[in-house]
Protein backbone atom coordinates (compact mmCIF):
# COMPACT_ATOMS: atom_id res chain seq x y z
CA UNK A 1 0.00 0.00 0.00
CA UNK A 2 1.35 3.14 -0.69
CA UNK A 3 0.55 6.95 0.04
CA UNK A 4 -0.87 7.24 -3.52
CA UNK A 5 -3.59 4.06 -3.40
CA UNK A 6 -4.87 6.10 -0.07
CA UNK A 7 -5.34 9.07 -1.77
CA UNK A 8 -7.68 8.01 -4.43
CA UNK A 9 -9.46 6.06 -1.98
CA UNK A 10 -10.71 8.25 0.22
CA UNK A 11 -13.53 5.87 1.57
CA UNK A 12 -11.36 3.48 2.91
CA UNK A 13 -8.49 5.75 4.02
CA UNK A 14 -8.45 5.06 7.47
CA UNK A 15 -8.53 1.28 6.89
CA UNK A 16 -5.88 1.42 4.82
CA UNK A 17 -3.90 3.84 7.59
CA UNK A 18 -4.26 0.83 9.84
CA UNK A 19 -3.36 -1.86 7.75
CA UNK A 20 -0.34 -0.09 6.75
CA UNK A 21 0.98 0.65 10.31
CA UNK A 22 0.02 -2.94 11.53
CA UNK A 23 2.71 -3.70 8.49
CA UNK A 24 4.86 -1.41 9.26
CA UNK A 25 4.82 -2.44 13.04
CA UNK A 26 5.07 -6.46 11.64
CA UNK A 27 8.28 -5.47 9.66
CA UNK A 28 9.46 -3.34 12.69
CA UNK A 29 9.20 -6.90 14.30
CA UNK A 30 11.54 -8.69 12.26
CA UNK A 31 14.76 -6.63 14.10
CA UNK A 32 13.30 -7.68 16.86
CA UNK A 33 15.06 -11.06 17.92
CA UNK A 34 18.86 -9.21 16.53
CA UNK A 35 17.76 -7.09 18.71
CA UNK A 36 17.24 -9.28 21.99
CA UNK A 37 20.77 -10.87 21.13
CA UNK A 38 22.53 -7.68 20.98
CA UNK A 39 20.68 -6.57 24.43
CA UNK A 40 21.70 -9.67 26.12
CA UNK A 41 25.72 -9.86 24.90
CA UNK A 42 25.89 -6.03 25.17
CA UNK A 43 23.48 -3.86 26.32
CA UNK A 44 22.28 -4.98 29.41
CA UNK A 45 25.81 -6.26 30.96
CA UNK A 46 27.23 -2.71 29.84
CA UNK A 47 24.64 -1.01 31.35
CA UNK A 48 24.46 -3.28 34.57
CA UNK A 49 28.24 -2.81 34.55
CA UNK A 50 27.58 1.31 34.47
CA UNK A 51 25.48 0.93 37.49
CA UNK A 52 27.58 -1.18 39.35
CA UNK A 53 30.75 0.85 38.92
CA UNK A 54 28.45 3.55 41.25
CA UNK A 55 29.02 1.16 43.86
CA UNK A 56 31.92 0.38 46.56
CA UNK A 57 32.68 -3.22 47.90
CA UNK A 58 30.14 -2.65 50.66
CA UNK A 59 27.55 -1.78 48.49
CA UNK A 60 27.59 2.01 49.43
CA UNK A 61 26.82 4.09 46.76
CA UNK A 62 30.00 5.68 46.27
CA UNK A 63 32.82 7.39 43.39
CA UNK A 64 35.64 4.77 44.68
CA UNK A 65 36.24 3.12 41.52
CA UNK A 66 36.22 6.18 39.32
CA UNK A 67 38.69 7.61 42.12
CA UNK A 68 40.85 4.88 41.97
CA UNK A 69 41.42 5.44 38.18
CA UNK A 70 43.32 8.78 39.55
CA UNK A 71 45.82 6.18 41.17
CA UNK A 72 49.34 6.48 38.99
CA UNK A 73 49.09 2.95 37.64
CA UNK A 74 45.88 3.70 36.14
CA UNK A 75 46.81 7.14 35.08
CA UNK A 76 50.01 5.76 33.21
CA UNK A 77 48.35 3.54 31.25
CA UNK A 78 45.42 5.81 29.98
CA UNK A 79 48.42 8.19 29.09
CA UNK A 80 50.37 5.18 27.28
CA UNK A 81 46.86 4.06 25.60
CA UNK A 82 46.71 7.66 24.42
CA UNK A 83 50.43 7.41 23.39
CA UNK A 84 50.46 4.21 21.49
CA UNK A 85 47.54 4.77 19.85
CA UNK A 86 48.72 8.42 18.64
CA UNK A 87 51.71 6.83 17.65
CA UNK A 88 50.32 4.10 15.37
CA UNK A 89 47.49 6.69 14.34
CA UNK A 90 50.78 8.62 12.74
CA UNK A 91 52.59 5.98 11.11
CA UNK A 92 49.55 4.70 9.45
CA UNK A 93 48.84 7.73 8.10
CA UNK A 94 52.05 8.07 6.61
CA UNK A 95 52.21 5.16 5.77
CA UNK A 96 48.84 4.71 4.31
CA UNK A 97 48.01 8.15 2.72
CA UNK A 98 50.78 7.23 -0.34
CA UNK A 99 49.06 4.05 -0.94
CA UNK A 100 45.37 5.29 -0.97
CA UNK A 101 46.73 8.27 -3.60
CA UNK A 102 48.44 5.71 -5.83
CA UNK A 103 45.56 3.55 -5.94
CA UNK A 104 42.71 6.24 -5.98
CA UNK A 105 45.00 7.34 -9.31
CA UNK A 106 45.65 4.42 -10.99
CA UNK A 107 42.80 2.60 -14.23
CA UNK A 108 40.16 1.08 -11.66
CA UNK A 109 41.31 -2.10 -12.89
CA UNK A 110 44.47 -2.13 -11.97
CA UNK A 111 43.26 -0.55 -8.43
CA UNK A 112 41.29 -3.42 -7.77
CA UNK A 113 44.07 -5.92 -8.51
CA UNK A 114 46.28 -3.94 -6.18
CA UNK A 115 43.60 -4.10 -3.63
CA UNK A 116 43.90 -7.44 -2.76
CA UNK A 117 47.30 -6.33 -0.97
CA UNK A 118 45.33 -5.00 1.71
CA UNK A 119 42.56 -6.76 1.64
CA UNK A 120 44.10 -10.19 2.06
CA UNK A 121 45.82 -8.99 5.47
CA UNK A 122 42.17 -7.64 5.94
CA UNK A 123 40.37 -10.91 5.99
CA UNK A 124 43.43 -12.54 7.72
CA UNK A 125 42.73 -13.44 11.06
CA UNK A 126 44.53 -11.16 13.91
CA UNK A 127 45.84 -13.35 15.88
CA UNK A 128 47.92 -15.43 13.17
CA UNK A 129 49.03 -12.12 11.99
CA UNK A 130 50.33 -11.18 15.35
CA UNK A 131 51.37 -14.39 15.62
CA UNK A 132 53.85 -14.36 11.99
CA UNK A 133 55.12 -10.87 13.40
CA UNK A 134 56.10 -12.73 17.37
CA UNK A 135 58.28 -15.26 14.91
CA UNK A 136 59.39 -12.68 12.89
CA UNK A 137 60.21 -10.05 15.75
CA UNK A 138 62.06 -12.40 18.48
CA UNK A 139 65.05 -12.88 19.94
CA UNK A 140 66.02 -15.84 17.59
CA UNK A 141 63.58 -14.52 15.19
CA UNK A 142 63.71 -14.36 11.26
CA UNK A 143 64.39 -10.40 11.20
CA UNK A 144 67.17 -10.59 14.08
CA UNK A 145 68.50 -13.56 12.40
CA UNK A 146 68.71 -12.03 9.29
CA UNK A 147 70.59 -8.58 10.30
CA UNK A 148 73.25 -10.72 11.98
CA UNK A 149 73.91 -13.02 9.01
CA UNK A 150 73.77 -9.62 7.28
CA UNK A 151 76.59 -8.63 9.87
CA UNK A 152 74.50 -5.17 10.66
CA UNK A 153 74.08 -6.21 14.35
CA UNK A 154 76.24 -8.36 16.56
CA UNK A 155 73.48 -8.57 19.12
CA UNK A 156 70.15 -9.45 18.84
CA UNK A 157 67.70 -6.27 19.12
CA UNK A 158 65.03 -6.85 21.15
CA UNK A 159 61.97 -6.14 18.65
CA UNK A 160 59.53 -7.79 20.31
CA UNK A 161 57.30 -8.05 24.28
CA UNK A 162 57.71 -4.13 24.35
CA UNK A 163 56.70 -0.92 22.73
CA UNK A 164 58.44 -1.25 18.98
CA UNK A 165 56.70 -4.76 18.75
CA UNK A 166 53.27 -3.55 20.14
CA UNK A 167 53.48 -0.34 18.03
CA UNK A 168 54.54 -2.66 14.33
CA UNK A 169 51.72 -4.75 15.06
CA UNK A 170 49.14 -2.54 15.69
CA UNK A 171 50.15 -0.37 12.56
CA UNK A 172 50.09 -4.07 10.51
CA UNK A 173 46.35 -4.55 12.05
CA UNK A 174 45.39 -0.70 11.65
CA UNK A 175 46.58 0.42 8.15
CA UNK A 176 43.60 -1.46 5.96
CA UNK A 177 41.40 0.27 8.35
CA UNK A 178 42.85 3.71 7.05
CA UNK A 179 43.23 2.56 3.86
CA UNK A 180 40.25 1.11 2.65
CA UNK A 181 37.80 4.15 3.59
CA UNK A 182 40.56 7.01 2.57
CA UNK A 183 41.02 5.32 -0.98
CA UNK A 184 36.95 5.25 -1.11
CA UNK A 185 36.92 9.04 -0.49
CA UNK A 186 39.64 9.66 -2.54
CA UNK A 187 37.94 7.64 -5.44
CA UNK A 188 35.33 10.50 -5.46
CA UNK A 189 37.56 13.04 -6.18
CA UNK A 190 37.04 14.48 -9.46
CA UNK A 191 40.28 14.18 -11.72
CA UNK A 192 38.75 17.43 -13.66
CA UNK A 193 39.97 19.44 -10.13
CA UNK A 194 43.70 18.31 -11.15
CA UNK A 195 43.41 18.81 -15.16
CA UNK A 196 42.13 22.31 -14.04
CA UNK A 197 44.77 23.30 -11.86
CA UNK A 198 47.26 21.85 -14.05
CA UNK A 199 45.55 23.84 -17.21
CA UNK A 200 46.39 26.44 -15.05
CA UNK A 201 50.17 26.26 -14.83
CA UNK A 202 50.09 24.64 -11.41
CA UNK A 203 53.26 21.56 -10.67
CA UNK A 204 52.22 18.47 -10.19
CA UNK A 205 53.74 19.66 -6.32
CA UNK A 206 51.04 22.36 -6.64
CA UNK A 207 48.12 20.21 -7.87
CA UNK A 208 48.40 18.03 -5.08
CA UNK A 209 48.92 20.76 -1.95
CA UNK A 210 46.88 23.08 -2.89
CA UNK A 211 43.71 20.78 -5.05
CA UNK A 212 44.11 17.17 -3.92
CA UNK A 213 45.37 17.22 -0.43
CA UNK A 214 42.43 19.75 1.17
CA UNK A 215 39.94 17.52 -0.92
CA UNK A 216 41.32 14.28 0.90
CA UNK A 217 40.92 16.00 4.22
CA UNK A 218 37.89 14.97 5.18
CA UNK A 219 38.28 11.18 4.02
CA UNK A 220 41.73 11.28 5.89
CA UNK A 221 39.89 12.69 8.86
CA UNK A 222 37.50 10.40 9.20
CA UNK A 223 39.71 7.05 8.62
CA UNK A 224 42.11 8.29 11.30
CA UNK A 225 39.57 8.42 13.64
CA UNK A 226 38.59 5.66 13.15
CA UNK A 227 41.89 4.55 13.71
CA UNK A 228 42.74 6.22 16.87
CA UNK A 229 39.29 4.50 18.19
CA UNK A 230 39.99 1.37 17.54
CA UNK A 231 43.63 1.43 18.57
CA UNK A 232 42.23 2.69 22.01
CA UNK A 233 39.88 -0.82 22.49
CA UNK A 234 42.38 -3.06 21.20
CA UNK A 235 43.39 -5.63 23.42
CA UNK A 236 44.84 -8.77 21.34
CA UNK A 237 48.43 -7.19 19.64
CA UNK A 238 49.25 -5.26 22.95
CA UNK A 239 48.51 -8.15 24.47
CA UNK A 240 51.02 -10.46 23.01
CA UNK A 241 53.30 -8.64 21.55
CA UNK A 242 53.97 -6.32 24.58
CA UNK A 243 54.85 -8.94 26.48
CA UNK A 244 53.31 -6.96 29.97
CA UNK A 245 55.03 -4.27 29.49
CA UNK A 246 52.44 -2.06 27.73
CA UNK A 247 50.02 -1.17 29.78
CA UNK A 248 46.89 -0.34 27.87
CA UNK A 249 43.90 0.43 28.45
CA UNK A 250 42.45 -2.92 27.42
CA UNK A 251 44.63 -4.78 28.86
CA UNK A 252 44.05 -3.52 32.43
CA UNK A 253 40.40 -3.89 32.07
CA UNK A 254 41.75 -7.68 30.89
CA UNK A 255 43.53 -8.08 34.38
CA UNK A 256 40.72 -6.36 36.45
CA UNK A 257 38.47 -8.77 35.37
CA UNK A 258 40.68 -11.91 35.06
CA UNK A 259 43.37 -11.59 37.27
CA UNK A 260 41.26 -9.74 40.16
CA UNK A 261 38.14 -10.44 39.58
CA UNK A 262 37.41 -6.55 40.46
CA UNK A 263 34.34 -5.88 38.33
CA UNK A 264 34.16 -2.55 40.19
CA UNK A 265 37.60 -1.73 38.59
CA UNK A 266 37.09 -3.12 35.58
CA UNK A 267 33.23 -1.54 34.56
CA UNK A 268 34.79 2.06 35.92
CA UNK A 269 37.64 1.64 33.30
CA UNK A 270 35.19 0.63 30.54
CA UNK A 271 32.95 3.87 31.33
CA UNK A 272 35.62 5.73 31.00
CA UNK A 273 36.99 4.37 27.93
CA UNK A 274 33.95 4.95 26.32
CA UNK A 275 33.27 8.35 27.52
CA UNK A 276 36.83 9.00 25.93
CA UNK A 277 35.79 7.43 22.80
CA UNK A 278 32.56 9.29 22.28
CA UNK A 279 34.03 12.59 23.00
CA UNK A 280 36.76 11.93 20.22
CA UNK A 281 34.47 10.60 17.80
CA UNK A 282 32.29 13.82 18.86
CA UNK A 283 35.00 16.40 18.43
CA UNK A 284 36.51 14.61 15.08
CA UNK A 285 32.73 15.18 13.89
CA UNK A 286 32.64 18.53 14.55
CA UNK A 287 36.54 19.15 13.23
CA UNK A 288 35.58 17.25 10.16
CA UNK A 289 32.25 19.65 9.60
CA UNK A 290 34.02 22.55 10.26
CA UNK A 291 36.58 21.63 7.37
CA UNK A 292 33.78 20.83 5.62
CA UNK A 293 31.99 24.20 5.81
CA UNK A 294 35.40 26.18 5.03
CA UNK A 295 36.26 24.70 2.40
CA UNK A 296 32.45 25.37 0.85
CA UNK A 297 33.17 28.71 1.20
CA UNK A 298 36.80 28.67 -0.03
CA UNK B 1 58.68 5.80 -20.65
CA UNK B 2 59.46 8.21 -18.37
CA UNK B 3 58.34 10.99 -20.06
CA UNK B 4 54.84 9.81 -20.50
CA UNK B 5 52.01 11.77 -18.27
CA UNK B 6 50.90 9.33 -15.32
CA UNK B 7 48.21 11.48 -13.98
CA UNK B 8 46.02 14.03 -14.75
CA UNK B 9 48.54 16.37 -13.08
CA UNK B 10 50.75 15.94 -15.62
CA UNK B 11 53.53 14.18 -13.66
CA UNK B 12 55.46 11.53 -14.95
CA UNK B 13 56.08 8.03 -14.11
CA UNK B 14 59.70 8.59 -13.21
CA UNK B 15 59.41 12.07 -11.32
CA UNK B 16 57.03 9.42 -8.97
CA UNK B 17 59.18 6.70 -9.15
CA UNK B 18 59.76 6.53 -4.77
CA UNK B 19 56.20 6.87 -4.61
CA UNK B 20 55.80 3.79 -6.58
CA UNK B 21 58.61 2.13 -4.49
CA UNK B 22 56.56 3.41 -0.95
CA UNK B 23 53.64 1.87 -1.87
CA UNK B 24 55.62 -1.36 -2.64
CA UNK B 25 56.90 -1.36 0.35
CA UNK B 26 54.13 -1.14 2.30
CA UNK B 27 52.31 -3.62 0.41
CA UNK B 28 55.51 -6.07 1.35
CA UNK B 29 54.84 -5.18 4.93
CA UNK B 30 51.36 -5.79 4.42
CA UNK B 31 51.21 -8.88 2.70
CA UNK B 32 54.49 -10.73 3.59
CA UNK B 33 53.73 -11.42 7.35
CA UNK B 34 50.38 -13.09 6.16
CA UNK B 35 52.08 -15.08 4.00
CA UNK B 36 55.62 -15.83 5.52
CA UNK B 37 53.89 -18.11 7.91
CA UNK B 38 53.05 -20.79 5.16
CA UNK B 39 56.76 -21.64 4.24
CA UNK B 40 57.69 -21.33 7.77
CA UNK B 41 55.26 -23.84 8.98
CA UNK B 42 57.18 -26.57 7.11
CA UNK B 43 60.57 -25.83 8.87
CA UNK B 44 61.78 -29.17 10.91
CA UNK B 45 63.25 -27.17 13.78
CA UNK B 46 62.04 -25.87 16.47
CA UNK B 47 63.14 -22.78 15.87
CA UNK B 48 60.79 -21.20 12.73
CA UNK B 49 64.13 -19.68 10.49
CA UNK B 50 63.02 -18.62 7.18
CA UNK B 51 64.03 -20.03 4.56
CA UNK B 52 63.93 -22.89 6.45
CA UNK B 53 66.87 -25.51 7.07
CA UNK B 54 64.99 -28.27 6.17
CA UNK B 55 61.72 -28.94 5.71
CA UNK B 56 59.10 -31.46 7.43
CA UNK B 57 55.18 -32.07 8.26
CA UNK B 58 55.84 -32.57 11.73
CA UNK B 59 54.06 -29.94 12.82
CA UNK B 60 51.09 -30.76 10.79
CA UNK B 61 51.20 -33.82 12.11
CA UNK B 62 51.53 -32.43 15.56
CA UNK B 63 48.21 -30.57 15.45
CA UNK B 64 46.78 -33.85 13.53
CA UNK B 65 47.35 -36.25 16.25
CA UNK B 66 46.98 -34.23 18.99
CA UNK B 67 43.18 -34.49 20.74
CA UNK B 68 43.11 -31.50 22.21
CA UNK B 69 44.13 -29.04 19.14
CA UNK B 70 41.29 -31.53 17.19
CA UNK B 71 38.54 -30.96 19.62
CA UNK B 72 38.95 -27.22 19.94
CA UNK B 73 39.14 -27.10 15.91
CA UNK B 74 35.60 -29.07 16.20
CA UNK B 75 34.74 -26.63 18.74
CA UNK B 76 35.48 -23.77 16.45
CA UNK B 77 33.52 -25.31 13.36
CA UNK B 78 30.53 -26.24 15.21
CA UNK B 79 30.10 -22.94 16.84
CA UNK B 80 31.08 -20.87 13.45
CA UNK B 81 28.84 -22.86 11.58
CA UNK B 82 26.01 -22.38 13.45
CA UNK B 83 26.68 -18.74 13.97
CA UNK B 84 26.48 -18.31 10.27
CA UNK B 85 23.15 -19.93 10.35
CA UNK B 86 21.50 -17.77 12.95
CA UNK B 87 23.55 -14.45 12.01
CA UNK B 88 22.70 -14.86 8.50
CA UNK B 89 18.64 -15.52 9.39
CA UNK B 90 18.65 -12.93 12.76
CA UNK B 91 20.35 -10.57 10.32
CA UNK B 92 18.66 -10.79 7.29
CA UNK B 93 15.45 -10.51 8.87
CA UNK B 94 16.38 -6.90 10.65
CA UNK B 95 17.63 -5.85 7.47
CA UNK B 96 14.73 -6.84 5.51
CA UNK B 97 12.70 -5.20 8.33
CA UNK B 98 14.67 -2.01 8.72
CA UNK B 99 14.57 -1.35 4.91
CA UNK B 100 11.21 0.21 4.57
CA UNK B 101 11.14 1.69 7.97
CA UNK B 102 12.73 5.44 7.28
CA UNK B 103 11.48 7.33 10.51
CA UNK B 104 10.91 7.05 13.66
CA UNK B 105 12.71 4.29 15.94
CA UNK B 106 14.45 2.83 12.84
CA UNK B 107 17.89 4.60 12.75
CA UNK B 108 17.89 3.68 16.39
CA UNK B 109 17.44 0.19 16.26
CA UNK B 110 19.81 0.11 13.18
CA UNK B 111 22.92 2.03 15.39
CA UNK B 112 22.22 -0.58 18.19
CA UNK B 113 22.39 -3.57 15.73
CA UNK B 114 25.84 -2.06 14.51
CA UNK B 115 27.32 -1.75 18.02
CA UNK B 116 29.02 -5.07 18.41
CA UNK B 117 31.09 -4.21 14.97
CA UNK B 118 32.11 -0.25 16.58
CA UNK B 119 32.46 -1.26 20.64
CA UNK B 120 36.29 -2.47 21.45
CA UNK B 121 35.84 -6.63 21.68
CA UNK B 122 37.27 -6.52 24.91
CA UNK B 123 33.64 -4.97 25.83
CA UNK B 124 31.74 -7.77 24.76
CA UNK B 125 34.02 -10.00 26.28
CA UNK B 126 33.57 -9.13 29.95
CA UNK B 127 29.80 -7.92 29.69
CA UNK B 128 29.00 -11.21 28.19
CA UNK B 129 31.35 -13.13 30.87
CA UNK B 130 29.87 -10.64 33.63
CA UNK B 131 25.83 -11.71 32.25
CA UNK B 132 26.79 -15.65 31.83
CA UNK B 133 28.26 -15.97 34.77
CA UNK B 134 24.27 -15.31 35.86
CA UNK B 135 22.87 -17.43 33.27
CA UNK B 136 24.63 -20.32 33.38
CA UNK B 137 26.18 -19.69 29.90
CA UNK B 138 29.61 -19.57 30.62
CA UNK B 139 31.80 -22.35 28.74
CA UNK B 140 28.69 -23.71 27.01
CA UNK B 141 28.82 -23.79 23.29
CA UNK B 142 25.45 -21.97 23.23
CA UNK B 143 27.21 -19.32 25.04
CA UNK B 144 29.86 -19.01 22.15
CA UNK B 145 27.05 -18.66 19.21
CA UNK B 146 24.90 -16.21 20.97
CA UNK B 147 27.98 -13.77 21.07
CA UNK B 148 29.60 -14.88 17.90
CA UNK B 149 25.89 -14.24 16.31
CA UNK B 150 25.84 -10.63 18.19
CA UNK B 151 29.51 -9.91 16.83
CA UNK B 152 28.76 -10.95 13.15
CA UNK B 153 25.08 -9.66 12.87
CA UNK B 154 26.39 -6.02 12.16
CA UNK B 155 28.39 -7.46 8.86
CA UNK B 156 25.59 -9.65 7.92
CA UNK B 157 23.08 -6.62 7.84
CA UNK B 158 25.78 -4.68 5.94
CA UNK B 159 25.90 -7.19 3.23
CA UNK B 160 22.23 -7.47 2.93
CA UNK B 161 21.44 -4.06 2.90
CA UNK B 162 23.76 -3.33 0.10
CA UNK B 163 21.49 -6.17 -1.79
CA UNK B 164 18.34 -4.40 -0.79
CA UNK B 165 19.47 -0.81 -2.06
CA UNK B 166 19.44 -2.11 -5.39
CA UNK B 167 16.43 -4.36 -5.31
CA UNK B 168 13.13 -3.02 -6.97
CA UNK B 169 10.40 -3.34 -3.95
CA UNK B 170 7.82 -3.21 -6.79
CA UNK B 171 9.06 -7.00 -7.87
CA UNK B 172 7.77 -7.72 -4.19
CA UNK B 173 4.75 -5.12 -4.72
CA UNK B 174 3.71 -7.01 -7.71
CA UNK B 175 3.86 -11.14 -5.90
CA UNK B 176 1.61 -9.18 -3.54
CA UNK B 177 -1.02 -8.20 -5.90
CA UNK B 178 -0.83 -10.91 -7.50
CA UNK B 179 -2.04 -12.82 -3.83
CA UNK B 180 0.83 -14.28 -2.58
CA UNK B 181 1.35 -13.80 1.23
CA UNK B 182 4.16 -11.14 2.58
CA UNK B 183 6.25 -14.65 3.52
CA UNK B 184 5.61 -16.49 0.06
CA UNK B 185 6.43 -12.64 -1.48
CA UNK B 186 9.90 -12.53 0.22
CA UNK B 187 10.79 -16.20 -0.34
CA UNK B 188 10.04 -16.67 -3.79
CA UNK B 189 11.00 -13.21 -5.07
CA UNK B 190 13.06 -10.84 -2.63
CA UNK B 191 15.54 -13.86 -1.59
CA UNK B 192 17.08 -14.64 -4.92
CA UNK B 193 17.40 -11.39 -5.90
CA UNK B 194 19.32 -10.30 -2.76
CA UNK B 195 20.67 -13.71 -2.34
CA UNK B 196 24.59 -12.98 -3.57
CA UNK B 197 24.62 -10.20 -0.98
CA UNK B 198 22.95 -12.93 1.65
CA UNK B 199 25.90 -15.31 0.44
CA UNK B 200 28.70 -12.65 1.31
CA UNK B 201 26.95 -11.93 4.70
CA UNK B 202 27.40 -15.69 5.60
CA UNK B 203 30.90 -15.77 4.88
CA UNK B 204 31.72 -12.94 6.71
CA UNK B 205 29.89 -14.62 9.86
CA UNK B 206 31.89 -17.44 9.54
CA UNK B 207 34.88 -15.52 9.42
CA UNK B 208 33.78 -13.71 11.86
CA UNK B 209 32.81 -16.59 14.32
CA UNK B 210 35.87 -18.62 13.34
CA UNK B 211 38.67 -16.50 14.03
CA UNK B 212 36.78 -14.69 16.80
CA UNK B 213 39.57 -14.42 20.16
CA UNK B 214 39.30 -12.00 22.68
CA UNK B 215 35.27 -12.88 23.26
CA UNK B 216 36.29 -17.00 23.56
CA UNK B 217 39.13 -16.38 25.82
CA UNK B 218 36.53 -14.40 28.53
CA UNK B 219 33.65 -17.50 27.76
CA UNK B 220 34.54 -20.85 26.65
CA UNK B 221 37.69 -23.02 28.43
CA UNK B 222 38.31 -26.46 28.72
CA UNK B 223 36.73 -28.74 26.09
CA UNK B 224 34.58 -25.89 24.77
CA UNK B 225 38.19 -23.65 24.33
CA UNK B 226 37.88 -22.71 20.71
CA UNK B 227 40.75 -23.22 18.26
CA UNK B 228 41.71 -19.51 18.27
CA UNK B 229 41.43 -19.46 22.39
CA UNK B 230 43.68 -22.42 22.28
CA UNK B 231 46.16 -20.80 19.81
CA UNK B 232 46.43 -17.89 22.03
CA UNK B 233 47.03 -19.59 25.01
CA UNK B 234 50.15 -21.47 23.46
CA UNK B 235 51.70 -18.29 21.73
CA UNK B 236 51.65 -16.45 25.36
CA UNK B 237 53.08 -19.23 27.06
CA UNK B 238 55.55 -20.96 24.72
CA UNK B 239 56.21 -20.41 21.00
CA UNK B 240 55.14 -23.80 19.69
CA UNK B 241 55.49 -24.12 15.76
CA UNK B 242 52.38 -26.39 15.68
CA UNK B 243 50.30 -23.33 15.85
CA UNK B 244 52.35 -21.92 12.71
CA UNK B 245 50.89 -25.06 10.95
CA UNK B 246 47.46 -23.86 12.14
CA UNK B 247 47.70 -20.37 11.50
CA UNK B 248 49.14 -21.20 7.88
CA UNK B 249 45.67 -23.39 7.39
CA UNK B 250 43.72 -20.79 8.53
CA UNK B 251 45.80 -18.24 6.37
CA UNK B 252 44.48 -20.55 3.24
CA UNK B 253 41.18 -20.37 4.37
CA UNK B 254 41.08 -16.71 4.85
CA UNK B 255 42.58 -16.44 1.03
CA UNK B 256 39.68 -19.13 -0.05
CA UNK B 257 36.90 -17.34 1.39
CA UNK B 258 37.89 -14.11 0.20
CA UNK B 259 38.19 -16.18 -3.72
CA UNK B 260 35.03 -17.91 -2.69
CA UNK B 261 33.30 -13.86 -1.89
CA UNK B 262 35.10 -12.41 -5.45
CA UNK B 263 33.75 -15.63 -7.25
CA UNK B 264 30.07 -14.83 -6.06
CA UNK B 265 30.27 -11.49 -6.68
CA UNK B 266 31.21 -11.85 -9.80
CA UNK B 267 28.78 -14.61 -10.54
CA UNK B 268 25.89 -12.26 -9.57
CA UNK B 269 26.78 -9.21 -11.31
CA UNK B 270 26.81 -11.41 -14.15
CA UNK B 271 23.54 -12.14 -13.12
CA UNK B 272 22.62 -8.74 -12.81
CA UNK B 273 22.83 -8.62 -9.06
CA UNK B 274 24.68 -5.87 -8.14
Amino acid sequence: MTAADIDQQPLNAGLLAGDERRQRAAMFGLSLPAMLLVALVLLVPFSWLAWLSLFDASGALSSENYARLLRPAYVNSFLSTLQVSAAVTAICILLGYPVAYLLSQLPQRVAQVLLVFIILPFWTSVLVRTYAWLVLLQREGVINTWLKQLGLISESLPLVNNLTGTIIGMVHVMLPFLILPLYASMRAIDPVYLRAAANCGASPAQSFRQVFLPLSARGLGAGAALTFVLCLGFYLTPALLGGGRVAMWSTQIADAVSKFANWGAASALSVALLVVTGIILWAMKLAVRRLGSSLGEG
Amino acid sequence: MAGRVASSTQITHGQRLWLYVLVALVMAFLVIPCLIIIPLSFSDSQYLEFPPRGWSLRWYEAFFTSDEWLRSAIVSLKVASSTTVLATVLGTLASYGLHKKTGGLGPVVRGALMLPMMVPLIFVAIGAFFVYSRLGLNNTLTGLVLAHTTLAIPFVIIAVSNGLASFDVNLERAARSLGASPVRAFLTVTLPQIRISVISGMLFAFITSFDEVVVSLFISSGATSTLTKRMFANIRDQVDPTVAAISSMLVVLSIVVLIAAQFVRRDGSAAGDR
